[in-house]
């Protein structure tokens, strides 16, 4: 299968097979006007397979939320037909307004106004805690 | 601007320099009775509390202060829909510093970010509370002369209870110390507890059914109630909550300088019988609470004695 190069733009590569398409509607790719290709499983000599998302514009990522959901994706900004940029995610120190805590006993339960966050705090198990009630962050769907 | 949220953000250092402070009240009286003239403590409870509500107005009273605030979230706006974040920011307009119960967990964290006063948390559901570990650690500190060395027993609802997780965060850090949880299968202490306080120091501790079977190897027992409240299912609560019961006859293998701590209020896991016998510190602890709070209200208003 032949997908056509990138003028300008972004290619999301390395994403965890099967993770393709809830990265797409997390950053909300689906309102672009751009062209937009999501690859399955494509070959990957590093992980077997893999998921890539290519996007036909430059745009603005929040690479914390990225991060989180699979820090192994590698970014490259595409200028000209070139890659201009390439750049590896780690693991951010805090997650903001992405996942929300399931504990009923939460505040955030019943103050649904209040911001949900949570904070990394241990990077090994790549384990993450509300910061209002301590539960575990859910587990991110794939 | 300091707050009190959770007891691990106060060092070792300062958790020091608080006790001292409530020794000096203890052995000085008068001269802190007057230090907080013309303050004012908001006691914000939206959840029934009898003793910790009363030792932080008593605790405010003895420094010369005075106390406003209500005891139970029907009293409040709360019972309007109001948000917490809404209710401290007018109670900030009034007074200089806050207590807070609340039924949900990190409702006193959301306070501290929008009170522009500082904030004690007095027991966010079954999350933490702070100021019982306070009182807890000055009472060990009183009858055992340390805060070193010593095997701690933690018997009863260790999964709901907020006093259990705080004073084993706490204690986790002197060292010496070694833990034995004494709880039923449905109410051990939560894992994380485990894996994210006590393995990466490389404490020791046990996790055991039988309060007989650990009894002789104590220098701490720390009974707690099971709290109805933190159930959904009254049928579980009835299932378990006699699960422990602290009796004249189970002390008798225990050593004579056992020092036996419950967070108050009791139900029936500690024997009135028990509470003659010179090893029962509880009502000492309820004491030292109010102690320690005076100490915490003079830290956090910065109050130069």
């Amino acid at each position: 299968m032949i997908i056509g190069q990138i003028k300008d733009g972004i290619v999301l590569d390395h994403i965890t097979a099967g993770r393709g398409m809830y990265i797409y509607d997390i950053l909300g790719l689906g309102k672009l006007d751009c062209t937009v290709a999501m690859i399955k499983n494509a070959e990957s000599t590093k992980l077997g397979k893999k998921d890539i998302i290519k996007v036909g514009q430059v745009i603005d990522l929040d690479f914390d939320v990225l991060g989180y959901i699979d820090p192994g994706i590698t970014v490259n900004i595409i200028r000209d037909g070139k890659r201009q940029k390439r750049q590896t995610l780690k693991l951010p120190e805090r997650v903001v307004g992405i996942i929300k805590c399931k504990n009923p006993r939460c505040i955030t339960s019943v103050e649904q106004e209040l911001t949900q966050e949570f904070k990394l705090v241990n990077p090994e198990k790549k384990l993450y805690r509300c910061i209002y009630c301590e539960s575990a962050a859910p587990k991110i769907e794939s | 601007m300091r707050n009190l949220i959770d007891i691990m953000e106060l060092s070792v250092e300062e958790l020091q320099e608080l006790i001292d402070r409530a020794m000096d009240i203890i052995a000085n009286p008068e001269k802190y009775a007057h230090v907080c003239a013309g303050k004012k403590l908001a006691t914000l409870f939206f959840e029934p509390s009898t003793r910790t509500r009363l030792s932080f107005e008593a605790a405010m009273y003895e420094l010369g202060g005075h106390v406003l605030g209500f005891s139970e979230a029907q009293s409040s706006s709360a019972s309007k829909g109001e948000s917490v974040s809404d209710t401290v920011r007018v109670v900030g307009c009034y007074a200089d510093i806050i207590a807070m119960r609340h039924p949900k967990e990190g409702a006193p964290l959301v306070a501290s970010r929008k009170a522009g006063i500082p904030v004690i948390n007095a027991g966010d559901g079954g999350h933490n509370h702070p100021t019982q570990t306070l009182a807890d650690l000055l009472t060990i500190y009183r009858e055992k002369g340390r805060l070193t060395d010593m095997t701690i027993g933690v018997c009863g609802d260790l999964k709901f209870g907020r006093t259990v997780h705080s004073l084993v965060s706490a204690m986790s850090r002197y060292p010496g110390v070694r833990f034995v949880m004494i709880s039923p299968e449905e109410l051990k202490i939560p894992k994380y507890i485990l894996t994210d306080v006590l393995d990466p120091k490389g404490i020791e501790y046990e996790e055991v059914t039988s309060l007989e079977g650990a009894m002789p190897k104590l220098d701490i027992l720390y009974m707690t109630r099971v709290q109805r409240e933190r159930f959904f299912n009254e049928a579980d609560y009835v299932r378990l909550k006699d699960s422990y019961i602290l009796t004249p006859d189970k002390l008798k293998t225990a050593k004579n300088d056992l020092c036996i701590l419950h967070p108050l209020p009791r139900v029936n896991e500690i024997s009135v019988a028990v509470d003659d016998d010179p090893r029962a510190c509880y009502f000492k602890q309820a004491l030292n609470g109010k102690y320690m709070r005076m100490a915490l209200i003079l830290k956090l208003l910065e109050v130069d004695v």
